[in-house]
């Protein structure tokens, strides 16, 4: 057993513990921080296929940015934990279905490859840029499929700002360009005021 | 010096063979964290000291020479502070949160280099991995929020989350224009593509200035200083997310502020002033160079505290989302496009 291969399993016992915290964790804060966890851990695992610019890659975008989201989301969620089980077994044998779908398609896709343990990744030298690689494909044989993805990806947002945006008309805001523009004379107005004649003090 | 480490890695090796390694790594994570440490206890000194002298007064000056030996106090203060955890709070989490916030700033130091060859871990995807791990500190600051069971803390905790969020946007494209200049991801060869021979004009800063401006502006708000440190706004919600926090849990926070503060100095240094690079070709190239340039770094830090009022939170919001990222982003394109021109010096 070489090295690599303890730490393959510590990091795929890691990622199947944390996947099952998340659905059984009692807390909604707990469960997304596992799923963190899960993120993180399968990162190691594509460290380890030499796949850097995809393990980097899913530690800045998911855990930095979107599991961040999360757990604002879930933070201010007043979460009623009976109300969220009522439906459980109701639900079950959806989920249930849903769930040995995709086991099957997984086989299906999979099994087709001849053992999944026997394919070793391809070693390379120090110097090899992972990411090099994947850009020029990116930008050469999958140009088409990546612009297209990169305008579903612009018109999700457009459309989700779209929907959000409401304009009040009695909400104030500021124009900053007016703001700066503010002379002195603008705000200060000097007004002299005579001085009022002394009032003779009135003693008893 | 160098032959000094080689003689001692061959004898290591000697010694204890495939162990090395480990240890070897070990002695080198050893040799950046405490300089770090003790720069960070440092740096409050030096904080403290200048914001004095800005102000007309002379600063801690009781305990030891110039008060020098003031860090060790609050260390010591601080140690043996009691801790206390809120009722009702989450404990694990309260507990976890600090050690969240600093392990990622101390994790990044490891693709910084301070000399040619002087890193912990010389990897290509160097600047991913900055990116990466910078990104994460954030969850020491929402989880101490969330866990500590207090609305100021909670409170402190979103907006400074946010805000975190906001700038990173804003320093990665302009780490993005970096990497562009650079050709490369690899930290030590960013630093090596800035030296042309003519000492300074070789540094990134002079094409990318607008990005070096905004990264270093993004810097001081990702760290939460001044005047960008809504999160701890005293007149408002006390101390923000550390508000329930005392002795060694506040203390940890303190030491990640510094620590990225530090952090933040470096990697200006590394990606837009050249680095271990001497500013002039007839001085030669060393570590001391990337010192001297941290150190100015961290005095602007300081300065800009001693100088500029606290920003309104909406304020900050409209200069990072609606100056710093289409600067950036216009900047993208500009330097892609320069560098198809004959006109691209560096």
């Amino acid at each position: 057993m070489t090295v690599e291969t303890i730490v393959f399993y510590l990091f795929a016992a890691l990622t199947v513990f944390a996947g099952l915290r998340v659905i059984t964790a009692r807390n909604p804060m707990h469960a997304v921080l596992f799923l963190v966890l899960a993120f993180v851990a399968s990162a190691g695992i594509w460290m380890l296929l030499e796949a850097e610019f995809l393990a980097i890659t899913l530690v800045l975008v998911y855990v930095g940015a979107v599991m961040v989201l999360f757990l604002f989301v879930v933070m201010m969620l007043d979460i009623n934990l009976v109300r969220l089980r009522e439906g459980f077994w109701r639900w079950f044998p959806v989920g249930l279905l849903l769930a040995g779908l995709m086991v099957f398609q997984m086989i299906w896709v999979l099994g087709g490859m001849d053992g999944i343990s026997g394919i070793e990744p391809v070693k390379h030298a120090a110097d090899y840029s992972n990411t090099k690689e994947l850009g020029r494909l990116i930008y050469t044989d999958y140009v088409y499929a990546f612009e297209l993805a990169a305008v579903l990806l612009l018109i999700a947002m457009v459309a989700a700002i779209a929907l959000t945006l409401r304009r009040r008309k009695d909400a104030k805001s500021q124009v900053v360009g007016r703001q700066i523009a503010v002379k002195r004379n603008d705000r200060v107005r000097i007004v002299s005021v005579p001085a009022e004649p002394k009032q003779p003090v009135v003693t008893e | 010096m160098m032959e000094l480490l080689q003689t001692l890695e061959q004898t290591g090796l000697e010694l204890l063979g495939p162990f090395w390694m480990p240890v070897w790594t070990v002695i080198k994570i050893f040799a950046i964290v405490l300089p770090v440490m003790g720069g960070v206890a440092y740096l409050t000194l030096a904080e403290r000291k200048i914001l004095g002298f800005m102000q007309l007064r002379p600063g801690p000056n009781r305990v030891g020479y110039w008060g020098l030996l003031q860090p060790l106090a609050d260390g010591i203060k601080l140690l043996l502070k009691e801790l206390i955890i809120p009722a009702e709070a989450n404990k694990f989490l309260f507990v976890a949160a600090p050690v969240l916030a600093l392990a990622p700033a101390l994790a990044a130091w490891a693709v910084i280099p301070f000399g040619e060859g002087m890193v912990i871990a010389d990897v290509n995807a160097g600047l991913l991995y900055l990116l990466a791990m910078t990104s994460l500190g954030v969850y020491g600051i929402i989880i101490a929020g969330w866990a500590s069971n207090s609305k100021y803390a909670f409170l402190g905790a979103l907006r400074s989350s946010a805000q975190i969020v906001s700038y990173e946007l804003a320093m990665g494209f302009a780490l993005v224009c970096v990497l562009l200049a650079a050709q490369s991801m690899n930290v030590g060869d960013i630093v090596r593509g800035q030296n042309n021979g003519y000492g300074l004009m070789g540094w990134y800063f002079i094409p990318l200035f607008p990005m070096f401006v905004v990264y270093f502006i993004a810097g001081v708000a990702e760290t939460n200083r001044a005047p960008f440190d809504l999160a701890e706004d005293e007149s408002a919600i006390v101390a923000g997310f550390h508000t329930e926090y005392s002795g060694m849990g506040f203390a940890l926070f303190f030491l990640a502020e510094y620590a990225n503060m530090i952090l933040i100095a470096a990697l200006t240094t590394v990606m837009f002033l050249g680095g271990w690079l001497s500013p002039v070709p007839f001085l030669p190239d060393s570590i001391v160079w990337m010192l001297a340039k941290m150190s100015f770094m961290l005095f602007l830090f300081l300065w800009f505290r001693a100088t500029f009022p606290r920003y309104r939170y909406d304020q900050l919001m409209r200069l990072g989302w609606k100056v710093f990222i289409p600067l950036t982003l216009v900047w993208v394109v500009v330097v892609a496009a320069w560098m198809q021109t004959p006109y691209w010096l560096w």
